[in-house]
């Protein structure tokens, strides 16, 4: 398996390397749908120059990178774009092996239930057979590495890749069950753009899962596990950010960078989905990392509907973006309305395709009724609200209706979120 | 929505798609066409209005006297080009120096890609020559611009003087609150091009020019201005600019106030305005209008050099004064004393023109039809394709649920054939073929033209053409290419596939096109959507094969140019018409290669592969 893979790897990197020479990269790294503030390549280059001068890089309102970044690429400036393409090909490689093993988890969990005759007759086509799962893995790099919108972001050099990468290795610690690396990455991710920090609770619960602990308050093993890893994870946190302090020895870059259960992995998918969806300055490249994931639920698309709608929306917006960007920008003939609608459009799209399960099943007395379908649908939407925000909102709620005690964790975030912004002290 | 959500109105709906979807295509084309027509009936064209503040309720009293300076500078001028045999640039610079400008020159140049036969030029070189006037009342911050375009032939000589005389006066006014450019431009449009590049300090165009010495800030508005004689019958005015752009409503009303108040007589696409709307007469006249406009705006050339000005966000619109055999003519105090009326409105604003509209269609001066009211005949146009997608789909998608039906009962299902990996992948070769054509279209004429020439009889411009057409023509010879490459495990499904990928890829191309130039998306869906939509390998084929060829991209261009010249009541021959036709295609490439225009590339490098996929369906085995 290890050919093909370096196949896709070898492709993706001369399709890069080609654009990266070619006259399109100037442009497409101009793209507001690629870069955004906060990942543009041209200010991680004005941080630099600022910093060669002498001056605070968060002096101005311009730079909004960590300090790791910007001292990353002062050694490596010289060699950004072979960087960039490092890091895609790093998170192709990360979510192909964390994919991997997953599966061999599935697989495993499933011949279990299977010898113990615990699935429902009909159920047998959701069943998957290992030479289903052989492809799944390689299907997911390629659905990364090949994907248009990561070509464009890798091509921008939009530093969101970098996100990606370090999303991706948390995906495959946590997979491999490492809690010290997992949690090293986890809090590295949420160093360079803070929303990961909602992933914290899936981890955990696919390490506990894992380790037999079982997600009960009265459980000490519960209790010991969670305290270990929130504090591998809150110490490299501190770490880091301390280690960014030193390196400026300022704390000017907080508010300039951070100014704005049952299937843990699933919920981690639709928890990276629903960031793509509502994180501010949002870019393709966000989207690309959650549509990588795709292949891994391919078993559940008989349960899609309405796909062709929704993938003709997701196109027609990719198409609609630069034209209507055009006609406001640059003709003038249209106003900034145009492009918001059709951001909404877009994001009206992404749920309703990212959820490739969350769609309610069309047979609802055959599948929910037995163990497996339960599980897949958990984290089904009720398919009744089509519009963007309603959706997105009903499917955070719905992940977790069928396991009330992930309810609570995923709440822990919000409110530290919250804590921290009315304590916040008042920059002048 | 619950509608796609329960499953028993879902299948309804389906079933209702797939058994009404010929009727409706049909009902659907039919009212997108009926919808376009209609455009010209009152209660969907509107009556123009002034909807800028600043230029509507003051008037301005014109002053303007200059006529018979108009006249003395215009026969100087021609008497010293005839000499000099090319713009007189010394006699402009000291005679801008001496009513009161502030002059500079600009040199450019710039060669071909291959030579224009029909303005006979190939590698150009020239001078622009411009005068400030400062504007004594603000910092030089926003400025006008009155150009005059300069052919190689000796016309335009009076509307030099014009605009020097109208500089001699402007200069003894002290109401000026924007500087006003007077612009003299040789080799025409090329050398407005060269200037607004360089006043912009961008180089889209790989235009070679001296860098500009003196500027006036944001232009906010230009004029362009076309006269050949010392008196005229009627004013024509022309606003579509490069790529189916249009300058704001307000500039053109603005333009109609002043001839209304001057009693010139105007004239759009050189037709005059009905008078009676109420009765069928109006209408009728006001839809060849319509189509003459329909017809320029898809062109995407700029008519006039006011279309590139519009590239960088200043409105501008061309003046041109006709001489026709009517008996009352107007001297050039009445052109004169329209341009400073203008001229003194928009030295009033307080922002850029932004309050009118930006995408409207005129079946006549007074009258205009807004984006929301014609947009719906591209919406229904568009929605047959959507139509033919959704049954496409639905029984594609069908057949795998028959297969999936009978073996429905509780127990081990069989395993799904993988349908659908062997419909995508039969799909690869017929569009990396056809997108490769494509590209072939776009890349080889000009980059080969040397290797023809070398070879073949033929000069540079000729060999273009005919290798354009040659490559067009080849291009149907896909289908036999293709077959070898394609796998015929499942012959149904993949045409099916095909022609599924084919719709979508039209419908968006289509959708995109109408939105940044609807007259453009229009005429391309009116020809290609009845088409692409009955495209099969069953039934009558070369019926559909016949139908194919006449809606292709170049046969739109062939029959856009015979119904050009019939409603300008000048019809064609069928030999001109050919001429014409090769005529415009050399015009279509150059204009892509020195002006940006993008009808080139749109034709070959999306709807002509687009095309190319329905030609291979057709013909599929």
């Amino acid at each position: 398996m290890a050919a093909p893979l370096a196949l896709v790897l070898v492709v993706a990197v001369t399709v890069r390397a080609a654009l990266f020479r070619s006259s399109l990269a100037e442009f497409i790294s101009e793209r507001v749908e690629v870069v955004s503030p906060l990942s543009s390549w041209k200010r991680v280059v004005e941080g630099l120059s600022l910093l060669d001068l002498g001056v605070s890089p968060y002096s101005g309102a311009v730079f909004h990178e960590t300090p790791l970044i910007i001292y990353l690429f002062h050694f490596l400036i010289d060699y950004a774009e072979l960087v960039f393409m490092i890091t895609d090909a790093l998170t192709a490689i990360a979510l192909y092996f964390a994919i991997q093993d997953f599966n061999k988890v599935v697989f495993k969990k499933q011949k279990l239930l299977l010898e113990l005759d615990q699935y429902a007759p009909d159920v047998a086509e959701l069943i998957r057979t290992p030479m289903e799962m052989r492809y799944i893995p390689l299907k997911v790099a390629l659905f990364y590495l090949l994907n248009p919108y990561t070509i464009l972001s890798c091509v921008a050099k939009s530093t969101c890749a970098i996100n990606n990468t370090l999303t991706a290795f948390f995906i495959l610690t946590t997979i491999k069950g490492s809690a010290f690396l997992s949690a090293i990455f986890l809090a590295l991710a949420t160093y360079q753009s803070l929303y990961p920090l909602t992933l914290f609770v899936p981890g955990l619960l696919y390490l506990l899962q894992r380790q037999y602990i079982p997600v009960k308050m009265k459980s000490k093993a519960f209790w010991i596990f969670s305290w270990e890893y929130a504090m591998m994870y809150v110490g490299s946190l501190v770490v880091i950010v301390c280690l960014s302090f030193f390196l400026l020895s300022s704390w000017d870059f907080i508010p300039a960078v951070y100014g704005f259960m049952e299937h843990p992995i699933f919920f981690m998918f639709i928890q990276i989905a629903i960031i793509a969806i509502f994180k501010s300055y949002p870019t393709v490249g966000d989207v690309a990392l959650y549509m990588a994931f795709f292949p891994v639920w391919n078993h559940l698309y008989r349960f899609l509907r309405n796909i062709f709608v929704l993938t003709c929306i997701i196109i027609v917006c990719s198409l609609l973006f630069p034209v209507l960007w055009h006609l406001w920008i640059y003709a003038g003939s249209a106003n900034s309305n145009f492009f918001y609608a059709i951001t909404l459009t877009f994001n009206v799209g992404q749920p309703r395709n990212s959820s490739v399960c969350t769609q309610e099943p069309t047979e609802t007395r055959t599948t929910c009724r037995d163990r497996v379908c339960a599980k897949h649908c958990c984290c089904m939407l009720g398919g009744s609200a089509e519009v963007g925000g309603v959706v997105s909102a009903q499917g955070v709620s719905a992940t977790v209706k069928h396991t009330p005690a992930t309810l609570l964790p995923s709440l822990i975030p919000a409110v530290l979120w919250l804590l921290t912004w009315t304590y916040w002290p008042e920059k002048k | 929505m619950g509608l796609l959500s329960d499953p028993v109105r879902r299948r309804a709906l389906a079933r209702l798609v797939l058994r009404l979807n010929a009727p409706l295509c049909v009902l659907s084309y039919v009212a997108g066409i009926a919808w376009f027509l209609a455009l010209v009936f009152p209660p969907l064209t509107q009556r123009t209005y002034m909807s800028e503040n600043a230029m509507g309720s003051t008037m301005v009293e014109e002053q303007f006297a200059g006529g018979d300076r108009a006249r003395a500078f215009a026969r100087d001028f021609a008497a010293h080009r005839k000499k000099s045999g090319a713009l007189p640039v010394a006699w402009l610079e000291r005679t801008m120096r001496s009513v009161g400008l502030e002059v500079y020159t600009q040199s450019f140049s710039r060669k071909l890609p291959f030579p224009d036969e029909t303005h006979e030029r190939y590698m150009v070189s020239g001078t622009n020559v411009y005068g400030i006037l400062r504007a004594p009342r603000a910092a030089s911050t926003e400025s006008l611009v009155l150009t005059v375009p300069c052919g190689s032939d000796s016309t335009n000589s009076q509307a030099v003087g014009l605009l020097l005389a109208l500089a001699a006066h402007f200069r003894g006014q002290i109401y000026w609150a924007k500087d006003i450019i007077f612009l003299v431009t040789e080799h025409d449009l090329l050398g407005t091009e060269a200037w607004l590049e360089a006043y912009h300090d961008v180089n889209v165009t790989g235009m070679q020019s001296s860098p500009l010495q003196g500027r006036a800030g944001a232009i906010q508005a230009a004029v362009a201005l076309e006269l050949s004689s010392d008196v005229v019958t009627s004013l024509d005015v022309a606003v579509e600019g490069l790529n189916g752009q249009l300058p704001n409503l307000d500039l053109l009303n603005l333009f109609q106030t002043f001839c209304q108040k001057g009693g010139l007589l105007c004239t759009l696409q050189g037709k005059l305005q009905p008078q009676d709307w109420t009765s069928l007469d109006g209408p009728l006249q006001g839809l060849q209008t319509l189509l003459l406009m329909v017809l320029r705006q898809a062109s995407g050339r700029p008519h006039g050099s006011h279309g590139l000005f519009l590239r960088y966000r200043v409105e501008a619109l061309t003046l041109r004064g006709i001489n026709s055999f009517r008996q009352y003519k107007y001297d050039l105090v009445a052109v004169g004393k329209a341009l400073e009326g203008m001229f003194r409105k928009l030295n009033h604003l307080l922002e850029r023109l932004h309050q009118s509209f930006f995408l409207y269609l005129l079946p006549a001066l007074s009258r205009f039809v807004s984006i929301g009211l014609y947009m719906p005949a591209a919406g229904f146009l568009l929605l047959v394709l959507g139509l033919k997608a959704l049954e496409l789909w639905m029984q594609l998608h069908e057949a795998e649920v028959g297969l999936e039906e009978p073996g429905g009962a509780p127990g081990p299902s069989v395993p799904l054939p993988p349908s659908q990996g062997v419909g995508l992948a039969s799909l690869v070769a017929p569009l990396l073929i056809s997108q490769a054509m494509g590209l072939a279209l776009y890349v080889l004429p000009v980059l080969g033209q040397h290797v023809a020439t070398q070879h073949f009889p033929v000069a540079e411009a000729e060999a273009v053409v005919l290798t354009l057409l040659a490559i067009y023509a080849a291009g149907l010879a896909l289908p036999h290419n293709t077959h070898r490459v394609v796998s015929t495990q499942a012959p149904d499904r993949g045409w099916m596939a095909l022609k599924l990928v084919a719709l979508i890829y039209l419908a968006l191309q289509l959708g995109c096109i109408a939105l940044t130039n609807f007259s453009l998306g229009f005429l391309l869906a009116t020809t290609m959507v009845p088409a692409a939509a009955l495209a099969k390998p069953h039934g009558p084929r070369t019926l559909y094969a016949a139908l194919l060829v006449l809606t292709s991209p170049a046969a739109t261009l062939l029959g856009s140019l015979f119904l050009w010249r019939e409603l300008q009541e000048a019809p064609l021959s069928l030999a001109e018409g050919w001429q014409l036709f090769l005529a415009a295609l050399a015009q279509g490439v150059l204009e892509h290669h020195t002006y940006g225009a993008l009808l080139f590339p749109l034709l070959s490098l999306g709807l002509y592969p687009c095309w190319l996929l329905f030609w291979n369906v057709l013909f599929w085995k």
